[in-house]
Parts: structure tokens; sequence; C-alpha cells
């Protein structure tokens, strides 16, 4: 008990002093699982919204794949990413192994499924009528479908924003890809995992504090999307 | 420019049963026409193929320019023709931004939508509501932001599908006011489908029947 007590009073004290290492993991963190999360919604919101519009052969086993994505285990993607990177592995001419770079590639791998699969989910559920009234008014198909996209627009946040919350919480991939290089690829979860092995807890149960109020403010700015849907402009 | 429509001998079958059958009509004056009949009769039918959103199985239907020249179905003629269904479709937005929507993607100069939009909105007398949002309108509400976001794009032709329905009579009383002034501007032709037998005589030009697929010229006393 005293020996808890000591760690999180300490853990406390890295957090006030603002410790330069400390600010610096947490800034890499962020930096690599924001970098992830703006890909994969580049990416997967076109394809999330194309799977939501057309129906075509395949597309059935497009959305089951994502799916299954969605619970991809981290280790695994770190595992095959690995392969890929690894002096010996086909990419391995690209020296990524071990470099923010590869830990970005990773938490795309992640993120992707989930903010295509929940961008679809959304876009499919937006009601027909939507697309009939804006083609009456007048809108190309392009602008069709930038309509229904927009119509959808809480639901792929919160895709979006589940994706942030799943890549901020793994550990698996970018520890194996990232190699936990202090002052290079150290972050949030592969700090806490790496140190706690240690029995070095002050900075883990630090992070881990810092790691929690991100989460909790992650859930409540979705929670709040989901729930309060603030009126926007139209295309 | 006027536009003219033209239905030419069309057939739609669903599920062996003709709904309609060799229909030929013409639709060429700036008034209101009334197409009634009972339900399952193929108003609606009707009223989405006139509007291109469906295709007849046999026939025609096209719009004619003032020359009588035959005009190409694409986005130039789709945005002189609109459709206000039975139950509104209500974009997540504002009322305002609603009724902005068919200026906004024809990429109309801010100034004007706002002035355009503010127009129609104190129109169909929604000026009070415009910064609500519009998925909170009621029924009647929603009904007279449908059509003003219809009229605001100046169109010339405007297919109505029971614009009374879900309606109360004060509302009733507001829409029928409300077309029966787009047709003073005599800039539309106004083709509306119910059974609402009292709203049809009041603001109908020319009522038509549509009875076993075919439509029928009515004369109300
Ligand atoms: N897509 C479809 N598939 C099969 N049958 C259809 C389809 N659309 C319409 N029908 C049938 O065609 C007939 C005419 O329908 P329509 O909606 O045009 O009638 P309506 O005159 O508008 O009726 P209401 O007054 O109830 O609106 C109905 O029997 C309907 O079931
Ligand atoms: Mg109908």
């Amino acid at each position: 008990m005293e020996f808890l007590i000591e760690a999180f009073k300490k853990a406390l004290f890295l957090i006030i002093n603002l410790d330069r290492e400390f600010l610096e993991i947490i800034s890499l963190s962020l930096k690599v699982s924001i970098s992830a999360l703006i890909i994969a919604s580049i990416f997967g919101i076109p394809l999330g919204a194309f799977l939501g519009m057309k129906k075509f052969p395949g597309r059935n086993v497009v959305i089951v794949f994502l799916n299954t994505g969605m619970g991809l285990p981290p280790v695994v993607v770190g595992l095959f990413l690995y392969m890929l990177f690894s002096r010996s592995g086909p990419l391995g001419f690209l020296y990524l192994l071990y470099t923010p770079t590869a830990m970005i590639i990773a938490q795309f791998v992640l993120a992707f499924p989930i903010v295509t699969a929940l961008s679809q989910a959304s876009i499919t559920k937006v009601d027909p009528i939507i697309k009939l009234t804006a083609k009456t008014l007048g809108a190309t198909p392009f602008q069709v479908a930038l309509t229904i996209i927009k119509e959808a627009r809480y639901g792929i946040l919160a895709g979006v924003i589940a994706g942030l919350g799943r890549v901020m919480a793994e550990v698996g991939a970018i520890l194996i890809v990232g190699g936990n290089i202090a002052g290079y690829t150290r972050v949030m979860t592969t700090t806490i995992a790496l140190e706690t092995d240690k029995g070095n807890f002050e900075l883990a149960l630090a992070l881990g504090i810092i790691l929690l109020t991100i989460s909790f403010l992650i859930n409540t700015t979705l929670y709040f999307i989901q729930k309060k849907g603030v009126p926007a402009n139209i295309t | 420019m006027t536009l003219e429509l033209i239905v030419s001998k069309i057939w739609k079958i669903y599920n062996g049963r003709p709904i309609l059958r060799d229909l030929s009509f013409v639709f060429d004056k700036k008034e209101i026409y009334v197409i009634m009949g009972p339900n399952g009769s193929g108003k609606t039918t009707f009223l989405k193929i006139c509007a291109l959103l469906e295709t007849p199985d046999k026939g025609e239907v096209f719009y004619l320019n003032s020359d009588k020249k035959r005009i190409p179905e694409d986005i130039n003629l789709f945005r002189k023709i609109t459709y206000v269904f039975p139950e509104v479709g209500i974009f997540n937005a504002s009322v305002f931004d609603n009724v902005a929507y068919g200026l906004k993607i024809r990429g109309l100069k801010k100034k004007e939508i706002v002035s355009r939009v503010e127009e129609v909105l104190d129109f169909v007398g929604l000026t009070h509501k415009k910064k609500q949002d519009a998925l909170t309108l009621s029924s009647g509400e929603a009904k007279r932001m449908g059509i003003a976001r219809a009229i605001v794009i100046e169109p010339e032709f405007i297919f109505l599908d029971e614009p009374t329905a879900f309606v109360d009579m004060e509302n009733t009383e507001i829409v029928k006011k409300i077309l029966l002034q787009i047709k003073e501007r005599g800039k539309s032709t106004i083709i509306i489908a119910t059974h609402d037998t009292h709203f049809a005589s009041k603001v109908g030009d020319i009522i038509l029947k549509l009875e076993n697929g075919k439509l029928l010229t009515e004369n109300f006393a």
C-alpha cells in the first residue's frame, strides 16, 4: 500500500513538472495516432461512402472483411508488418522498421477498417428520401453523394473517433514495428509496458493517467456527437 | 423559355398488372393540373415517370423547348423540374439551409441565395423558423418548407405528390394559397396528385382522373 501511494505521488509529480521525456512520449503518441487516423480517414471515408451507396457483386464480402478487420489483433498486424519491413522482407529496402513511419502504418492498418466500416454503416442508414430529394432539387450525382455523406456526418465522425480510441490504446503493433527506442519511437503504451516490466512504476503510472484522461475525452466527445447533432450547412 | 411535357403512349406494368396503359397527354400550360384517383390507381407512378424519376415500360416521356425541339435528358433539364414528396425529405440542417440547398448546388452567390431564400420563406410564412433545425418542424411546416425549397429554384415544372397529406385544414389553406400564387407568377407548370376532392376543386385549373390506367378529364360542377 505504502509503495502504491509513493508511486502515485511520484507519477503526479512527473505530470505536474511537465517532465521533458514524459512530454516527448505523449507528443509522439499523439503524432503517430493522429497521423494514422487522418490517413485512414482520407481513404476510409470515401471507401465507406462508396460501399454505403453502391451495390455491386462482392460488396457483402468486402463488408465482412472490413468487420473482421475491426477486430484485428494488433500483435498480428505488428507481426505481418515486421515481416514485410525486416531487412530480408519484401519491403526491407525502405528501412522502415523501428521508425515512427512504420508505427503510423501499423496504426493505419488498425484504424482503416474501423473508419471504413462505421462510415459505410452510417451512410447505409441515411434515409433514401434524402437521395431522392437532393436529386429532385437538381444535384449532380457527385453532389448527391456529398449530400449523403454530409447527412451521415455524425456517424462518420463517431467512426473516426472510435478509430482514434483504438489506436491510442493499442500496444502490440507499435511495439513490434517501432521497437520502443527511447527518444525516437517510444510512445505512451509501449513505455507503460516496458517500464512496468522493469518495475519502474512512476513513469508508467503517469502515462497511464494521461492515457486514461485522453480516453475519457475521446469518449465524452463521442457521446456528445452521437447525442447531439448540431445542424451545420449543407454542401 | 417555356417547357412542354409530352407523355406518349406509356405503359407501366407491376407484377403483370398494367398500372398505366397506353397513356398519352400533353402538359403545355403554365397552370395547375390535378391528377385524382383512388389509392393504388397509379398517381405516384405517373408523376414519377413524368418527373423522369422512373421510366415507363413502353412509350416515351420527354420535354420540348419553345422551338418544339426535344430536350436531352441531362442535368440542365433535371434542374428545371422538381418534385415534392408526400413525406418531405428533410436534410439534417436548419430550415434556411434546407431551402438554400438547390441554390447552393447551382453555385449561386451567397448574397443572392440569402435574398431569394428569405423571400420564399416569407412567402410560405416560415421566416420566424429559418434558424430552427428543420427536423423539428411540424408536418404542416415541413410541407411548406418542402414547397419553399422547390420553388426557390424557380423550376418550370413542379410535381407535388399529395401536398395535403399529413396537413391540417389551416395548413391546407396555406398550401392552396401558395400554389395559386406560384401560378399567378406564370413561370411554372404545376402538377399535383391528390385524392382530396375539395382541395383539387379549389386549386385545379385542369382536373384529370386516373382510371384503369388512363387519364380522363373530369368535370367539377
Ligand atoms: N416498385 C413497385 N413494385 C411493385 N408494385 C408497385 C411499385 N410501385 C407501385 N406499385 C403498385 O402500383 C400501383 C400504383 O401505385 P401508386 O403508388 O402509383 O398509386 P397511387 O395512385 O399513388 O396511390 P396512393 O393514393 O395510395 O398514393 C399500386 O398497386 C402499387 O402497389
Ligand atoms: Mg401515391
